[in-house]
């Protein structure tokens, strides 16, 4: 029921959003994520996706014009990366809180100055607290069936909530994989049409989008968190349901090796696959410790519950940021698993490591560097709060 | 006047689709500019409005004054949503996801909204020639957040931020030709338009749906609040503004201008001006450059008007 082929993971991703059947595409052109717009206006131009693109003047109108066509209830797509998704920034909380279920993938870039097109993390933390279901993917694989599944999330009913679905920029986007790639009558099967429950229509008038004041504005802030933290059911369940269709299992937090291990890795996106290397390789030579890796693939809603279980028998966890939380204690990530293991009662010590700036890479001898010395600094101590890899001072 | 309450009931539409009970201070002109428009816009159409005077005196949770369908979600995007809802229909239509319904997607702006902050967005979808109405009420300044100066506020004019002292005299820059940036768009239909001329402004807004592609229409609507005009005389300063030259109504069909109202002689400036406590402040010298611009300014209006006019005959006769 899937061919596997060789295929540059953006046009891939393109080809999924075909698959989906979009309804509308608004995108604003921005290196590394061109690929996949291209493709998609190409696949429009070409007759082969009845879609609508909105060739946008810029990345704010880019997710406008996506809220409008989402409120309008059709299925909505969009890619940016880096600078344009900080300009879309503003737009992406009136989204998440108009119930608006637009899907996004966001190929993470490094944000200036100075100017750089490579990938990190930085657009993503940026994001952090905007309201948007988040998803890292770490190979091309899991870009085509999350942004499968991140229409059907999206949509349902009891979600309606946009998502991003994260693909690191070049070191993902830009590279030829082998991928199996579904075939159309089992998307159908699993992606119903979009049924958007009170969308923009004369013959049945809603308004969307009025001003609260401060006596209700709590309230609906709460119910917006509240429903969103309420959506990790549902993506448990499209997980689920996918992988009964199609044979891959997704979980918010995913372990490798980590059954008897005492140090844990935990990193997100591509780099994981390069981090997995390593732990073989350690294991492999007879490494003193057990070594793990914890992968991260549910940004938001937050996992905590996956999470607390996944560390409880570990006594190291070394964590890598691809982003710097300026003037804070650690990387973003790392702050966020300190304060949900802070209450716990046996819990691991935790490191902070920041790398992978920019593009810069990580091979597998830096995470195996990254191991011991996160080893030594959780028994030794550390004078920093973080280590910043590799950086010539 | 007696003739009017005879015919107008016959002639225009007496359902309200915005409805009555909003929080429009006392005289506002845009209010009137609104529910006119709308009563010439009729219920099949959704209304994008972006942040401003109107978008929070017509909707407070759990409240609104739509009849019609209406989204809200930012300051600067308005061109931008409304092209992406534009899309989805065009794209929901021709996959029979939805009837074609012939909807109306009209845009609705302040001044700032538009002319400033929401520029961008509006070329944008201009340019890209979406099927939509984008209607500016002209205010001519940040009414909303207390009367700050935008790039529509006329020379001359006090603002909160462009505030008339020793070594001021108010507004700096003479008002954008929004208009003019329209018309070099390309776009089918381009019109100004003011309350204080009810027929004129409905007929131009009905037009403007009718086209095929984008249509942009400049409403002047005055602001007692923000003008320090008496809030009796809002439709008064409207024409005043109109027959003075200051705020001409005419309009641009595939780049043809005409002039919708013209007048044998404009009223000299200070008749409006004098009604407003913005401009109170203005010397005589200074009243008299501004007087010298305005004619200036409608004077080209008329040769445009004119010469696209005389265009018309010489194809005609050829």
């Amino acid at each position: 029921m899937s061919q596997r082929v060789g295929i540059e993971v953006s046009i891939a991703l393109a080809e999924a959003v075909k698959m989906a059947n979009a309804d509308v595409i608004a995108a604003y052109p921005i290196t590394p994520q061109t690929h996949i717009v291209e493709h998609l206006a190409e696949l429009v131009a070409d007759g082969e996706l009845d879609a609508e693109y909105i060739p946008v003047e810029s990345e704010h109108s880019a997710m406008s014009a996506c809220m409008g066509s989402s409120a309008a209830g059709a299925r909505t797509f969009t890619a940016t990366a880096g600078q344009g998704l900080e300009l879309m920034h503003e737009a992406l909380f009136v989204a998440s809180a108009m119930r608006l279920p637009v899907v996004m993938s966001v190929v993470n870039r490094a944000l200036s100055a100075p100017i750089s097109v490579w990938g990190d993390h930085s657009d993503v933390m940026a994001c952090r607290d905007t309201g948007w279901i988040q998803i890292f993917t770490e190979n091309g694989q899991e870009v085509v069936d999350n942004t499968l599944c991140a229409f059907r999330i999206a949509e349902d009913n009891s979600v309606l909530l946009p998502i991003m679905v994260h693909l690191d920029g070049f070191h993902l986007s830009h590279v030829i994989e082998p991928i199996l790639m579904p075939e159309q009558r089992y998307v159908d099967a699993f992606l119903p049409l979009n049924k958007y429950p009170l969308p923009l229509d004369p013959a049945k008038p809603v308004a969307m989008g009025d001003f609260a004041p401060p006596s209700i504005y709590t309230e609906m802030k709460w119910a917006q968190e509240k429903n969103l933290q309420k959506s990790k059911d549902t993506i448990l369940k499209v997980w689920e349901e996918f992988n009964g269709i199609f044979g891959r299992q997704y979980k918010p937090v995913e372990s490798y090796r980590c059954d008897d291990a005492k140090i844990l890795l935990l990193t997100m996106g591509s780099y994981s696959e390069t981090a997995m290397t390593t732990i073989d390789k350690m294991r492999n030579k007879g490494y003193k410790e057990n070594v793990g890796l914890l992968r991260l693939r549910l940004w938001r809603p937050f996992p905590h519950d996956e999470l607390r279980e996944a560390i409880k028998n570990a006594d190291v966890l070394i964590v890598l940021d691809r982003a710097l939380s300026f003037g804070g204690l650690n990387g973003p990530v790392c702050m966020e698993i300190k304060a949900a293991l802070y209450n716990e009662a046996i819990r691991p010590k935790v490191v902070s490591f920041v790398g992978g700036l920019g593009g810069r890479d990580i091979t597998v001898a830096d995470f195996e560097e990254i191991i011991t010395r996160g080893i030594d600094i959780a028994r030794n101590g550390s004078e920093q709060e973080f280590e910043m890899f590799g950086v010539r001072e | 006047m007696e003739n009017y309450s005879i015919y107008v009931p016959k002639l225009i539409t007496k359902k309200e689709n915005f409805a009555p009970g909003h929080r429009a201070c006392i005289g506002c002109g845009e209010a009137l500019a609104v529910r006119l428009a709308f009563k010439a816009i009729g219920q099949n159409v959704i209304v994008i409005n972006a942040t401003g005077c109107v978008e929070i005196f017509t909707s407070q949770l759990p409240y609104t004054s739509w009849r019609v369908p209406w989204i809200h979600t930012l300051f600067e995007n308005t061109a931008a949503v409304a092209s992406g809802i534009e899309a989805a229909r065009k794209a929901m239509i021709r996959k029979g996801v939805i009837k074609d319904t012939n909807t109306k997607i009209v845009a609705i702006a302040g001044d700032g909204g538009t002319i400033d902050i929401g520029l961008q967005a509006l070329s944008g979808a201009m340019e890209r020639g979406h099927d939509f109405l984008y209607i500016c009420f002209d205010n001519e300044a940040y009414m909303n957040t207390g009367i700050q100066r935008s790039s529509a506020t006329p020379f001359g004019a006090s603002t909160t931020t462009s505030p008339a002292g020793k070594s001021s005299f108010g507004q700096f820059a003479w008002k954008k030709d929004m208009p003019a940036i329209a018309v070099a768009h390309n776009i089918p239909y381009v019109a100004t338009a003011c309350p204080s001329y009810p027929f004129d402004l409905m007929e131009k807004v009905k037009k403007g749906l009718e086209v095929k592609g984008p249509a942009y229409i400049q409403v002047l609507s005055v602001c007692p609040t923000g003008w320090g005009c008496a809030a009796d005389l809002s439709i008064k300063v409207g024409r005043l503004a109109v027959k003075t030259g200051i705020f001409p109504l005419y309009e641009v069909e595939n780049g043809k201008y005409k002039m919708s109202i013209d007048f044998p002689g404009l009223r000299p400036i200070t008749e409006y001006m004098s009604l407003q406590k913005r401009f109170r402040h203005l010397k005589p010298k200074m009243l008299e450059q501004i007087q010298q611009k305005v004619i200036e300014k409608y004077e080209e209006l008329k040769e445009k008007a004119a010469a696209c006019e005389y265009n018309c005959q010489t194809v005609l006769e050829d």
